[in-house]
């Protein structure tokens, strides 16, 4: 383990990168209409400082070995009870690192796409507020030192995500996905604290540091117990399989929120947690077994979704929930797979923020239509768009020498060091991925024009191309960019190890494999949806798109196991504090009643029978004294 | 042959200036009254008093450490003598700002014009007419703080009695001297005055048989005399509960309290709020004295009693504070069940006890005191509001007194982040360390108990609509604003950063013997 360095220069401005943007919310959302004109520049500011900012400690690491690299800055004991002590101190090391940029870059980005996406919304001071309240508890959450603190952040991205779903919160479709995402967050949020209070138990302290230093002294029980409470948290904030069911419908937000917070940064807080977390799940062998199997099924369940969805956002969601199922499984997978969980976080996080703007940019010219059934032909008509999208078409699936295809592999190929079988999953979800992105741009960008009567469609402001520009740039050359030049495995490798295994065939085998399948299931998707024509009205469809459709039945199967039940629940309760609680303490507060109406009796105002109880009270006295000394 | 030489004692002027000047004052004060002309005598009574209070107080502080026994035994100056005196000359200058006030009531002082004048009379019509008004009150009220210092001080029981006289008679004027419902406010005096004077007897009966049984009147003398005979007969007995007897009657315990409600009533709230606060600090201060210094070697004898005592009065106070439609006699009837509370401190008996009970008395006395501020500015057709029903809605239509107003209840209901938590937590744990769990657990019984009627308030303020003729909250003057102010900021404050009264409490845990 790496000493932790004390914060000086450039990093005694660490809290710095929290505090601005927090400052940003505050001043947003407390500053009423006054600010309403200037609000989302400030917005947009704050968040820029601190990329800025992040990228000045980015070259400050840069300039320290390795092993001095990991800066710690203690503001101030927070919660300090009997044995109890958790400081509000922040760690920044090459895993924070990594995420401080990806959060206030690509955060940034979306912001100033924002400008233009929410430019005619009443509300969008509001919407510039809760997006700087995001980012804020966001760094919180990879910054802090403790596993407390990470709570305190994790719970406020959760907040952010919540209010940004429920923007418009005068649909109840957006009213209730954001509830639904809130409730379903919860479960996880429970994983977090119990294994917080374990950490406590077990370790008598949440401190990272503390913590990772002492996991040898901990039987395998307890750190696997650790190790599935927080997969269960993980599962809860990154929509995997048992807790994805709200992604999808977190869709409803604002199309740049939907690039942020369910694409780019939120929902990967969930991996985060579990590479930060990498010396409990190197102890705990089960632990990690279940988180591959959690990201391996989560892997197919999106892709499934995805590639049945109509409507455009929604297939992206499903794309997302598979792709974070690949930094999931990678990150079960061990010190041979930490990095590049990480690796295809960030690239992840540049090209499907890229893909998801893309699509806002796509729903801007098409009267926030997102049925991909009426778009079609549009790549003449939005240039720019059709160019950046296609860029992270390629990156997402693989195709060299774009990001995804650099990070992906990486993934595949550490399977295969592990297990053949799951190497062969991984390469058939790549396959599927290849089909349901093929068929987004053939419906959208190929094929004959479907549109709605009354819609012009239209290349968008120069403020959202921009961006859009940007990230493209970044799906195209980052994954080469991070592997080549900026040693991405050597970075990472002190806090989370790295490791590699050998496998049975050469390296060239299984890129070429992976390669061939995508290119069947591309084939494939602009078969059917790119020389077929589309119909607009969906078809019937087999059993397993009927089922996609529905999300797979996760709604289903949460009403049967988890609503239904908690209803019934709920209503006996109801009866039984009804009946029994409340029969029982209003009996308790009519007797109190009573007496105290005879007790009021001998407040006569007489003051004879005032100085008569005081005499009686003597007696008492006395009579008491007297007891004792004769026992 | 007994000369009779007389030995003057050797008193230590600078340990116990404090009490000298606050005594001093308060003579010079009657002065004042004699010699100023009417229109200057209030600001020259202001000065001296908010004056004397200030320099007293700094005589306090700056000997912060001072341990030491003077006057021949008499007066003793330790860590809760030093903790007692701070808190009641705080309390007393903020007595002192609610009594000064004139702006909240439209015909001005809170006093009556001439005490003396009959209410309904031609007389006191006139006297209020002509703008009179009274000035005793200060000297009176010189008095009686000088007497709570020594009383808190005393070592001995002669000393003792008369600080107890010194503090309460004039405290008996006056609570007679309210300028409205005077009838009320008399007759509260009256009976105040009669069963203080029963008490009196009672404490002055105990102090002779236990001089009796020991052959002297210092506290450390008894309780040498206890250590040193084996067999300890009835005079010390009847003694010690005599004497208890007497002090539990200034400390509202039950059945010793049933002046408290009308007394409380009747007063002019400034006066119940000053000695709401002020007396309950001094009488606890002598008892836990007496308990911890004379009667520490017997404390197996004394703490069932105190147990029946603490239950008691726990339990009346809470239950019968239920059934008030009075904001004051239901205040009343809190104090009663609060003094249960405190007295898990005295039972506790052990150094963690007193400085918890230290600390539950501070917190009381500025929650006590910034309660019956807000009731002396919540007023109806010219009077103070007093029948809760007024009160109805006033959450909403003065949020910000409403608001301060909750903040009392919550700490008196002994809800967390008040100071009312962290006083009653710690004279909790005191009496576990000390054995008493079945205690607590009665403790705990009588605080839900109490909880009720003290949330009543706030979902009356808060939850109902407002009366048919509700009450308005009058604008008061800069005196009883900086006694709300401190009052509340001190209960919040000490409710979220307990640490800093807590080490000070800590410091001074143990009485000089």
């Amino acid at each position: 383990m790496t000493e932790l360095m004390p914060a000086e220069g450039v990093f005694s401005l660490i809290w710095l990168l929290i505090a601005l943007p927090l400052a940003g919310a505050i001043v947003l959302l407390f500053g009423g209409r006054r600010t309403n004109s200037w609000g989302p520049y400030l917005g947009v500011l704050t968040v820029s400082a601190s990329a800025v900012l992040g990228v000045l400690m980015l070259l400050g690491l840069l300039d320290r070995p390795a092993e001095e690299r990991t800066v710690e800055q203690t503001l101030f004991t927070w919660v300090f009870v009997g044995d109890f002590q958790a400081d509000m101190a922040f760690q920044l090391d090459q895993l924070s690192m990594v995420f401080v940029l990806l959060i206030t870059i690509v955060g940034a980005l979306i912001h100033v796409y924002s400008l233009g996406y929410m430019a005619h919304d009443p509300d969008r001071r509001k919407f510039f507020g809760y997006l700087n309240l995001f980012v804020a508890a966001m760094l919180l959450l990879v910054l802090a030192n403790n596993y407390l603190l990470v709570y305190v952040g994790w719970e406020g991205v959760g907040l952010a995500s919540f209010l940004l779903i429920g923007f418009w919160q005068a649909k109840p479709s957006a009213a209730a996905a954001a509830k639904k995402a809130f409730i379903i967050n919860r479960v996880g949020d429970v994983g977090l604290s119990l294994a917080i209070m374990l950490m406590f138990v077990t370790f008598g302290s949440v401190s990272f540091d503390d913590v990772f230093r002492s996991t040898s002294e901990a039987s395998e029980g307890t750190l696997t117990a650790i190790g599935l409470l927080l997969l269960l948290a993980a599962a809860g904030k990154s929509a995997q399989f048992p807790l994805q069911a709200w992604l999808l419908d977190a869709m409803e937000g604002p199309t740049p929120v939907s690039a942020l917070i369910h694409a780019a940064t939120m929902v990967t807080a969930g991996v985060y947690l579990i590479v930060r977390s990498n010396a409990i799940y190197n102890a705990a062998v089960w632990a990690a077994t279940a988180v591959v199997i959690v990201g391996l099924i989560t892997i197919f369940m999106g892709a499934i979704i995805g590639s049945a969805k109509d409507d455009i956002k929604k297939s992206l969601a499903g794309s997302t929930m598979s792709q974070i199922g690949y930094m999931i499984f990678a990150a079960g997978l061990g010190p041979i797979g930490y990095v590049f969980a990480i690796f295809h976080l960030l690239t992840h996080g540049v090209f499907k923020a890229g893909l998801f703007l893309g699509a806002g940019s796509v729903m801007h010219g098409m009267n926030d239509n997102v049925n991909m059934r009426r778009y079609g032909a549009l790549k003449g008509l939005m240039v720019i768009t059709f160019i950046t999208f296609m860029a992270g078409y390629l990156a997402i699936i693989g195709i060299p020498p774009f990001s995804g295809f650099w990070s992906k592999d990486e993934i595949i190929h550490a399977a295969f060091e592990r297990n053949a079988f799951i190497g062969i999953a991984t390469i058939l979800a790549a396959g599927i991925t290849g089909f349901y992105m093929t068929r987004m741009i053939a419906m959208t960008f190929f094929g004959k024009p479907r549109w709605e009567e009354g819609v012009h469609p239209h290349e968008s402001p120069a403020v959202m191309t921009i961006p859009l520009i940007i990230l493209a740039l970044g799906s195209t050359f980052m994954g080469m960019a991070l592997l080549f030049w900026g040693n991405i495995e050597s970075w990472l490798e002190p806090v989370t190890g790295f490791a590699s295994e050998p496998t049975p065939l050469p390296t060239m085998f299984y890129i070429g494999v992976t390669l061939v399948v995508v290119i069947i299931g591309a084939v494939i998707g602009w078969i059917t949806y790119g020389v077929k024509p589309v119909p607009i009205d969906p078809p019937h469809g087999s059993w397993l798109t009927r089922a996609a459709r529905k999300d797979l039945y996760g709604d289903a199967v949460n009403d049967v196991l988890v609503v239904q039940p908690s209803l019934a629940t709920a209503r006996y309760l109801s009866w039984f504090d009804d009946k029994g609680i409340d029969g029982f303490v209003n009996g308790i507060a009519r007797w109190v009643g009573l007496l105290a109406n005879t007790l009021r009796r001998t407040q006569s105002g007489l003051v004879r029978s005032y100085a008569l109880s005081m005499v009686g009270g003597v007696f008492v006295v006395v009579l008491a004294l007297l007891l004792v000394r004769m026992n | 042959m007994n000369t009779g030489t007389f030995n003057p004692p050797e008193i230590d002027y600078l340990a116990i200036a404090p009490i000298l000047i606050i005594f001093g004052t308060a003579v010079l004060s009657v002065l004042v009254e004699a010699f100023v002309g009417r229109t200057a005598r209030r600001p020259v009574q202001l000065v001296l008093v908010i004056g004397s209070l200030l320099v007293a107080l700094y005589f306090v502080i700056s000997q912060a450490g001072t341990r030491t026994i003077t006057a021949n035994g008499a007066l003793v100056i330790d860590g809760p003598a030093l903790v007692l005196w701070g808190a009641l000359l705080v309390l007393s200058l903020l007595g002192a700002m609610l009594m000064a006030e004139r702006t909240l009531d439209p015909s001005g002082d809170v006093f009556a014009a001439r005490a003396a004048a009959l209410p309904g009379s031609e007389d006191e019509r006139q006297f209020t007419q002509r703008g009179w008004v009274q000035t005793e009150v200060w000297p009176l009220f010189l008095f009686s703080v000088s007497g709570m210092l020594m009383f808190v001080a005393a070592n001995d029981l002669l000393l003792m009695f008369v600080a107890l006289e010194v503090m309460s008679l004039p405290l008996y004027l006056l609570a007679g001297m309210a300028r409205r419902r005077r009838l009320l406010s008399q007759e509260s005096a009256l009976k105040y005055f009669l069963l203080g004077a029963f008490s009196s007897a009672f404490f002055l009966y105990g102090a002779s048989l236990l001089y009796g049984f020991s052959g002297t009147v210092s506290l450390p003398g008894i309780a040498e005399a206890i250590s040193a005979k084996p067999s300890q007969g009835p005079l010390l007995i009847l003694g010690m509960a005599l004497l208890v007897v007497g002090l539990l009657f200034k400390v509202g315990a039950v059945p010793f309290h049933q002046w408290t409600p009308d007394v409380y009533q009747g007063a002019p709230s400034a006066v119940t709020g000053f000695m709401a606060a002020t007396v309950k600090i001094a009488a606890f201060g002598a008892l836990l004295r007496v308990m911890y210094v004379a009667f520490g070697g017997i404390r197996w004898d004394w703490e069932p009693m105190l147990w029946v005592i603490a239950i008691l009065t726990m339990f009346v106070g809470s239950i019968v504070a239920l059934v008030q439609t009075d904001i004051k006699r239901m205040l009343a009837y809190s104090s009663i069940a609060q003094s249960g509370f405190i007295m898990l401190g005295v039972i506790a008996a052990s150094a963690e006890g007193l400085s918890a009970s230290l600390f539950y008395l501070i917190a009381y006395g500025f929650g006590t005191i910034g309660a019956f501020a807000v009731i002396s500015m919540v007023r109806q057709s010219g009077g103070e509001a007093t029948s809760l029903s007024a009160w109805a809605g006033l959450g909403r239509t003065s949020p910000v007194i409403g608001a301060v107003f909750a903040v009392f209840m919550l700490s008196l209901a002994g809800i967390p982040l008040t100071s009312g938590f962290v006083a009653k937590f710690g004279v909790f744990a005191a009496a576990i360390e000390s054995g008493d769990t079945w205690l607590v657990i009665a403790a705990v019984v009588a605080s839900i108990i109490a909880a009720f009627f003290y949330v009543r308030v706030i979902v009356l303020m808060y939850f109902s609509a407002p009366a048919k003729e509700p009450a308005v909250v009058a604008v008061p003057s800069a005196f009883t604003t900086i006694a709300l102010a401190a009052g509340v900021t001190v209960t919040v404050v000490l409710g979220i950063i307990p640490q800093p009264l807590l080490e000070l409490v800590a410091n001074a845990d143990v009485f000089l013997r």
